[in-house]
């Protein structure tokens, strides 16, 4: 075990995921107490510089969701400062954070994940998109899923049974981004590998007992959600679950922390997606992440100990 | 950021370790033991995507119109030091000791004076002190609904009343309004369904004065039908009435408790909008055998309402200021009420309308039924401005497209700006829906709006079902 240090979380911040953010920030900073640091937590706003500065920190634990947080923003801040910090490095999270390019990635990269089409507000706006929304039904196929490029704990996300439904469901998830994706819609079960330290954890699935949509309510509920850790699974369907995650890992460059990757087992077909990876996910009590390591027989305490062991 | 720590102020060398320092790291089975372990009840108390919005709302640079906060800032600093002072030298032993449940009989005495003022003479034995008006709600559910039980409430309702609707696993049907408050002839046809399909509501609540969130008040001819309906059908109406001295003109209505002469009604009071909401006082003033009901139900909740409070609240209204501060406190709120409907009618667009409030704290406006005001609150907290989403005033996933204005919280400016920015963003989505669709070309940005006739208002809050889509389930 390492020695005691002063570690510094941030947490909180002005993203939507503020108060998920809180959340993980505060069993984070908890756990680092149990592992004999002095921690000082810090809900990130303008005077974060400050903070740092008084604090001055060994390392600092990054538990901020959402944009500023997990796009590289706050990274770049913290190598400017020359202070080394928890999880995947900027590029890694511009990668992950934007679900568009991440799929871009994917794809040129062999891995499979749904269809796509993407629409933003300058194309829509200034180049007469809306006349190529047609193209949806054509190239995806009804229902749809509509998502913003970059958002998480599925804000914003909306479902389009129909031509006529996408309007307002591209207007909603344009509320939360200025791109947009129209994704072709996956029936089947929702699993999460969780990679640490370039090795996969087991896989979570997750099942919400009530929507048939695992939205924000059923994640962030205790008692709403039942959780199959490890997820009941073929043989080689677990081996290639594992073997996705690592690889989108390694693409998008989440080499550090405990990244997630989000996959759908599509039914009838059991095939695998892979929707999308996130740089930093979350440390709540429902959180995918912590579950993932306790399958493995990672505590919590030891998951935080291992993400900071690796801060540079 | 007050939940935030002063840098490495805790070292868990320097202080004792945590209780849950044993159980760390057993995430799931956590999870596990306490889902195991919560009562039915919480099924239905969630946490929602909106909550945790409203939560960044909070953040210094946000201009909130997402409140239902009095302005307390202009309460004289002088008149509550003074009493305060004046319940420490007098009364400090009695002032610090547990009271009776029903309250204190100087407080009951203070409460019949503020009622009598508002044009209805009750009793101080008629009348139970709670904590808060909330606390009167939460009495009357538990003093009435069992699991499964009928709740009939205005659509949209207080907000702050379907968490406790939910915990006692009420069925809340929700009757529409227009500019006159709650349809009755409405009420009445789903009182027939209700009967035919064999369930009985048990009460009927109501915000029939400047009603939150919708802003409207219930008319003369519909409070008389629908006290006759609560005779006829000898249900319960609990009428909540936070507002009603807070009228900036026309003539004041009487209220339900007087129309009803004391079979039906039960009346919930508060000292929130018109001393303080920090004092957690208000009052139930009930027929006998539900007081009698709704005191041992607070018995087991709070024992009794707060001492100090009661002889605060007390001294206060002895001094006999509180009249004039409830009048400077109306002529706050008219000037910015007058704000908010003119930045309304300056800012929003054609396809929006909204409601007239002659008092209270609240506008309630309504936006094309495409625009989703739960996405929009996102938007509109990019650009440092919030409200409250429709939704939250809803137990059955209609007022998505609507959206609750308060104006006593802000200063004029802040209002008009706020209203500006809301305003914006809504002209902005109703243009780009307008490109995505093809319907009408985008009108172009800043191009002169026709003025809206503002006339009839009467389809303001008739808000249709919305479609089921059979995935999304709204979250409230």
């Amino acid at each position: 075990m390492s020695p005691p240090r002063t570690i510094a979380v941030l947490k909180g911040g002005r993203s939507l995921e503020r108060q998920v953010s809180l959340a993980s920030g505060g069993r984070v900073e908890h756990a680092l107490e149990r592992l004999g640091h002095a921690v000082a937590g810090i809900d990130v706003g303008p005077d974060l510089v400050t903070r740092l500065r008084d604090a001055r920190p060994d390392a600092v634990f990054i538990a901020l969701h959402g944009r500023d947080g997990e796009d590289g923003t706050v990274q770049e801040l913290l190598e400017a400062l020359g202070l080394p910090y928890t999880g995947p490095r900027p590029a890694g999270c511009a990668f992950a954070r934007d679900k568009v390019l991440a799929k871009h990635l994917m794809l040129g990269a062999g891995i499979p994940t749904p269809d796509f089409l993407v629409f933003s507000d300058t194309t829509l706006k200034e180049m007469g998109a809306a006349d190529a929304l047609p193209g949806i039904g054509e190239r995806l196929d009804f229902p749809v899923v509509v998502k913003p490029a970059r958002s998480g704990s599925a804000l914003g996300v909306r479902f389009a049974a129909s031509p006529e439904e996408v309007p307002a469901a591209l207007l909603a998830a344009l509320s939360y981004d200025d791109k947009v994706l129209v994704e072709r819609y996956v029936h089947g079960r929702e699993l999460a590998v969780s990679v640490l330290g370039g090795e996969a954890l087991p896989v979570v699935e997750a099942v919400p007992h009530d929507e048939d949509f695992y939205d924000f309510e059923a994640r962030y509920t205790i008692g709403r959600t039942s959780f199959h850790c490890p997820a009941e699974l073929g043989d080689e369907q677990t081996a290639r679950a594992l073997e996705l995650a690592v690889r989108v890992a390694q693409l998008l460059g989440l080499t550090d922390g405990s990244p997630r990757v989000d996959l759908l087992l599509e039914e009838g077909s059991g095939a695998l997606h892979v929707l999308e990876a996130n740089a930093i996910p979350g440390m709540t009590e429902t959180s995918l992440t912590p579950q993932a390591a306790e399958a493995a027989g990672i505590g919590f305490d030891e998951l935080i100990a291992r993400v900071l062991e690796r801060a540079r | 950021m007050s939940d935030s720590d002063p840098p490495a102020r805790r070292s868990a060398r320097a202080e004792p370790r945590r209780v849950d320092a044993a159980r760390a790291g057993s995430a799931a089975r956590d999870l596990e033991r306490y889902a195991g372990l919560f009562a039915q009840r919480t099924r239905v108390m969630t946490s929602s995507a909106m909550r945790d919005l409203m939560a960044i709302t909070e953040r210094p640079e946000v201009i909130s119109l997402a409140g239902g906060l009095p302005d307390t800032s202009t309460f004289p600093a002088e008149t509550l030091a003074a009493v305060m002072a004046r319940v420490a030298a007098e009364s400090s032993a009695r002032a610090l000791q547990y009271g009776p449940t029903e309250g204190m009989g100087a407080t009951r005495e203070t409460i019949t004076g503020v009622m009598a003022a508002e044009g209805a003479r009750v009793d101080p034995d008629e009348v139970l002190v709670t904590t808060g008006g909330q606390q009167v709600i939460d009495l009357l559910c538990k003093t009435l609904v069992d699991p499964g039980d009928v709740i009939v409430a205005e659509g949209p309702t207080y907000p702050g009343a379907v968490p406790t609707f939910s915990s006692y696993q009420a069925d809340v049907v929700q009757i529409a309004m227009d500019a006159d408050g709650m349809r009755v002839d409405e009420l009445e046809g789903a009182l027939e369904r209700l009967d035919r399909e064999g369930r009985r509501p048990k009460f009927i609540y109501t915000i029939p004065t400047f009603q939150n969130p919708a802003g409207v008040t219930l008319s003369l001819a519909r409070r008389r039908r629908l006290v006759e309906v609560a005779h006829e059908r000898e249900l319960i109406v609990l009428e909540d009435n936070p507002y009603g001295m807070l009228r900036f003109e026309g003539e004041a209505l009487p209220t339900l408790l007087e129309l009803d002469g004391g079979h039906f009604v039960v009346y919930a009071g508060t000292f929130s909008k018109i001393l303080s909401p920090g004092m957690r006082l208000g009052w139930a003033v009930a027929p006998r055998p539900v007081l009698a009901k709704l005191n041992l139900a607070a018995q087991g909740a709070t024992l009794c309402p707060s001492s100090l409070a009661q002889h605060v609240v007390n001294a206060y209204f002895a001094t006999g200021h509180w009249e004039r501060y409830i009048a400077e406190l109306r002529e706050l709120y008219r000037r910015r009420r007058d704000a908010m409907l003119d930045a309304l009618a300056d800012h929003l667009p054609p396809e929006a309308s909204w409601t007239r409030p002659s008092g209270g704290l609240f506008v309630w406006a309504t936006l094309p039924e495409y625009l989703d005001t739960t996405d929009l609150l996102a938007l509109a907290i990019s650009h440092n401005v919030a409200f409250v989403p429709g939704r939250a005033a809803f137990l059955d996933g209609r007022g998505a497209s609507s959206l609750r204005l308060n104006f006593s919280g802000s200063h004029e400016d802040e209002i008009a700006e706020g209203v500006r920015r809301i305003g914006d963003l809504v002209r902005e989505q109703v243009e780009l829906f307008a490109t995505l669709t093809g319907h009408r070309p985008a009108a172009r940005p800043g191009e002169p709006e026709q003025p809206q006739a503002r006339s009839d208002l009467a389809d303001v809050l008739a808000l249709p079902q919305r479609p089921h889509d059979g995935r999304r389930r709204d979250a409230r």
